[in-house]
């Protein structure tokens, strides 16, 4: 017996990742004809992350890749984060 | 028996390795165009106004054309692993063929894209370029930088998937040794996830 | 039956049969040929570093110019600084002891990715010759400083290219170690050790690993916006387009501070396996120093800015930057304490590797707390671009990472070359170092707080007897590096046994040199087993 079995992903769960893909990336064209100034931003930022981690977590198989893939994506993404943070305190403070 | 189930463990195990080493390159590819995104992020807040007008020139259509046909790709692409794990190599080599040619039609995409603004003189650098305002000098630069970088991982991820689907023509690449093609996957995908945020950065700016 | 493959029972110095000679060498994966073979190199560097910073004493021997003029003044330093940044200290102790003795500490053959690592080294020769091809080609040496500031790195006709893109190709190999690293400590420890049993080098290693993986990319980014900059006018950093030249430095400083981590964590983590070994005693606080590790390269990634205090950007920044540098300091206090608490009531022996480690102790104690004087905003502005930083942060990292370096050099010589080296004359170089250093560098924190600049090639009378004196430092320092080499390299010592430190780590159970595979017989770490089994 295989220590670890292998996850074999139907098509049909990659089909239903790409439409939702689809659809939210003409969501996020719609959310930009709105003018909510920073917010649009924001919010098309946070549509296009939500992509980015369906793409990670079925396309490229975090959901099925041992904890520690989870631990590393997210601590680099924080550290990331914390550096433009960190960087706006210069920028937006001038 | 014992001895098979053995080695099939280790190579296995090999495979995670492989796998862990990949996703730590995309790290570095992540941090790598992080730093664009700085500038961009940096440049965005000082002229959020040029750059709204600046990206009136960026054809929403084609951007809009090309993030279909980059996420069609990477599903595809994905779906190419599910069936040499089903001993589907046929079907796989139909896969990656959809996966190059969505890559082509990117690149003509951008051939035409990139061929546009240079032919009318908008390109860092050009005599028309330094008779605009900062802000817009400041987007055209990004746009052509971003997009530049982005296409030249996609060419070299290309031709990795392109290598790839000899292999898998061949059997080389079978449902007992595929982790190259999971590899490639994940660097395909990195192609596309820089292109996700890329595509509102720059082509939906309100 | 003839020797077709490799014998695993043979020394990995001798050659295997399938290839001879230099060939042998230059194609190797094993990771212990490829870390002696960065070790050479990188020495051929240093020396070339060493000579170049000779040359800048020279010439500041008196006030005026005595040798050469401000132009050439200005190249020296700057490649002087590539150099010893970019190929001695950034790779430094990872590349060579990360990569000859780290896989040996956790039990493992290799690292995860052999043919990976050689690429590394040759990425690295490559990004080398580019960088010192800088020097000879195209319209003059680069006179930026390593620093690459803009806007001067952009207007300058010098060869910034060449440096720029070397520095370039040198970050991709060392993004490539990193990676190698990383893999290898999660997947290839000896079975039953787990991370909390492995010993405290490999735990330093793998901190820096992640530094080099997720810093060393921004930098790479950076260059190549120099390079379109200069070539192709994209205007990030340049103020008539709409750029701003502080961006710049956010940008190169976003990777060059936690580079000194890359440099700095290595040489902490061969301290702490020298400590224990040399007091006989357990480490104390492995927990504490194996997060202290991890603290540091976290921390490290969010304290750049303190580069920056005079350059123009909002005093926001600068408080916030400050503070985050004090608290940087708190985890490095913490490993000085370790240190100097296992020492405490152990049956010490002041064998060469123990007396750099005291070396290094002081030194690096000096340039850590006159890092403070520059993390303090109101004093930095006085010390800013003065001889002060020069001397902090020679102390940090010829003091601190340098002195390291040797450390790790006599304490694992016997284990890579099977032989061992005259203690006496290894005392006598120590001595010369370690005078000659004070007295090249202490005068320099004098002059500085006076308000000697940094980077000018002439100066004040009043600065005169500080710069003699840190000029004679450097003739007797490099006394030293004379006696060490001859000491190491030069002749052939006694054969060195397995373990002629009494240490309990992994390298100290296989024979010296090691065997090409490393153990005959794979390591298991029991249940209760611990990395530092002393009393």
């Amino acid at each position: 017996m295989l220590s670890e079995t292998t996850h074999i992903i139907p098509y049909r769960t990659y089909f239903v990742v790409l439409i939702t893909l689809l659809v939210l990336t003409s969501a996020t064209i719609t959310v930009t004809w709105i003018d909510l100034s920073a917010f649009t931003v924001l919010c098309a930022l946070l549509i296009a992350s939500f992509k980015a981690g369906i793409v990670m977590k079925y396309f490229m198989h975090l959901k099925f890749e041992s904890s520690l893939f989870r631990i590393l994506v997210i601590m680099v993404l924080s550290i990331y984060v914390l550096v433009i943070i960190l960087l706006f305190f210069d920028y937006l403070f001038r | 028996m014992n001895r098979m189930i053995m080695s099939r463990d280790m190579e296995h195990r090999d495979d995670i390795d492989s796998r862990l080493g990949m996703w730590v390159f995309i790290f570095t590819e992540i941090l790598l165009f992080g730093g664009l995104f700085l500038v961009y992020a940096v440049m965005r807040s000082k002229y959020s106004h040029e750059f709204h007008q600046a990206a009136l020139h960026l054809n929403t259509f084609v951007g809009a054309l090309n993030t279909v046909v980059l996420l069609i790709s990477s599903a595809t692409v994905a779906m190419s692993i599910t069936a040499v794990q089903k001993g589907n190599n046929k079907l796989a080599v139909r896969f990656l063929l959809i996966t190059l040619i969505c890559a082509c039609i990117f690149l003509i995409n951008k051939y035409f894209e990139w061929g546009h603004k240079i032919r009318i003189g908008l390109y860092p650098g050009s005599d028309l370029m330094i008779t605009l305002n900062h802000g817009s000098i400041m987007f055209f630069s990004l746009y052509f930088f971003m997009t530049g970088l982005h296409m030249l991982h996609l060419i070299i991820g290309a031709i990795l998937l392109t290598v790839i689907t000899f292999r898998v023509k061949r059997l080389s690449i079978n449902r007992d040794h595929y982790v190259l093609l999971e590899n490639g996957g994940l660097y395909w995908h990195l192609v596309d996830l820089i292109w996700i945020f890329l595509f509102p950065l720059l082509y939906l700016i309100t | 039956m003839a020797e077709l493959s490799s014998n695993p029972e043979r020394s990995y110095l001798e050659n295997t049969g399938k290839r001879t000679g230099l060939m042998a060498w230059l194609t190797t994966t094993d990771h212990k040929r490829i870390g002696l073979m960065y070790l050479y190199a990188m020495m051929v560097f240093f020396l070339v570093g060493v000579i170049l910073g000779e040359l800048m004493r020279l010439e500041l021997f008196k006030p005026g110019q005595q040798f050469y003029g401000p132009q050439v003044y200005n190249g020296i330093f700057t490649i002087h600084g590539i150099i010893m940044i970019f190929t001695v200290v950034i790779p430094g102790l990872a590349v060579v002891y990360g990569n000859f003795v780290m896989p040996i500490l956790i039990g493992a053959k290799d690292v995860a990715f052999p043919r990976l690592n050689l690429l590394s080294f040759y990425l690295y020769i490559l990004g080398a010759i580019i960088a010192v091809s800088s020097q000879f080609m195209g319209s003059g040496p680069p006179d930026t400083g390593w620093t690459f500031y803009a806007p001067y790195s952009i207007q300058t006709h010098t060869n910034v290219v060449a440096a720029v893109f070397g520095a370039f190709v040198l970050g991709f190999s060392s993004i490539l170690t990193g990676l190698n690293f990383i893999v290898t400590i999660h997947r290839l420890r000896a079975p039953g050790m787990t991370f909390f049993k492995m010993p405290l080098f490999p735990w330093s290693i793998y901190a820096t690993a992640w530094v080099q993986v997720l810093a060393t990319p921004i930098v790479g980014i950076t260059l190549l916006m120099i390079i379109a900059e200069r070539w192709l006018k994209i205007g990030f950093f340049d103020p008539s387009l709409g750029g701003d030249p502080i961006l710049y430095q956010h940008l190169f400083w976003i990777y060059s501070h936690p580079a000194v981590y890359i440099m700095i964590l290595p040489a902490m983590g061969v301290i702490t396996e020298i400590i224990p070994t040399f007091c006989q005693r357990r480490i104390f606080g492995y927990k504490a120093i194996a997060m202290s590790s991890l603290a540091i390269a976290g921390v490290g990634y969010f304290v750049w800015a303190h580069h920056m205090f005079t350059s123009g950007m909002s005093v926001t920044a600068q408080w916030v930057f400050s503070l985050l540098t004090f608290l940087v300091a708190i985890p490095s206090a913490i490993k000085v304490f370790n240190w100097v608490t296992t020492m405490y009531k152990g049956a010490i022996d002041i064998k060469p590797p123990f007396l750099f480690t005291l070396g290094f102790i002081f030194l690096f104690m000096i340039g850590g707390l006159t890092g403070l004087v520059q993390g303090s905003l109101a004093t930095d502005i006085h010390v800013h671009d003065t001889s002060f930083v020069v001397a902090h942060f020679h102390y940090i990292i010829f003091g601190g990472v340098g002195f390291a370096f040797f450390a790790a050099l006599h304490y694992w010589y016997p284990k890579m070359f099977g032989r061992m080296y005259n203690n006496t004359l290894a005392y006598v170089a120590f001595g010369f170092l370690f005078i000659g250093f004070n007295i090249l560098y202490f005068p320099q924190f004098i002059i500085g707080m006076m308000g000697m600049p940094r980077r000018y090639f002439d100066y004040l009378p009043q600065f005169t007897l500080g710069h003699q004196l840190s000029t004679i430092g450097g003739w007797i320092l490099i006394i030293g590096i004379v006696i060490m080499l001859v000491n190491l390299f030069s002749k052939k010592g006694a054969k060195a046994t397995s373990n002629p430190w009494g240490g309990r780590t992994l390298e100290w159970t296989i024979p010296s040199p090691p065997h090409v595979e490393n153990f005959d017989i794979m390591p298991e770490m029991g249940k209760d087993d611990e990395p530092y089994d002393y009393e």
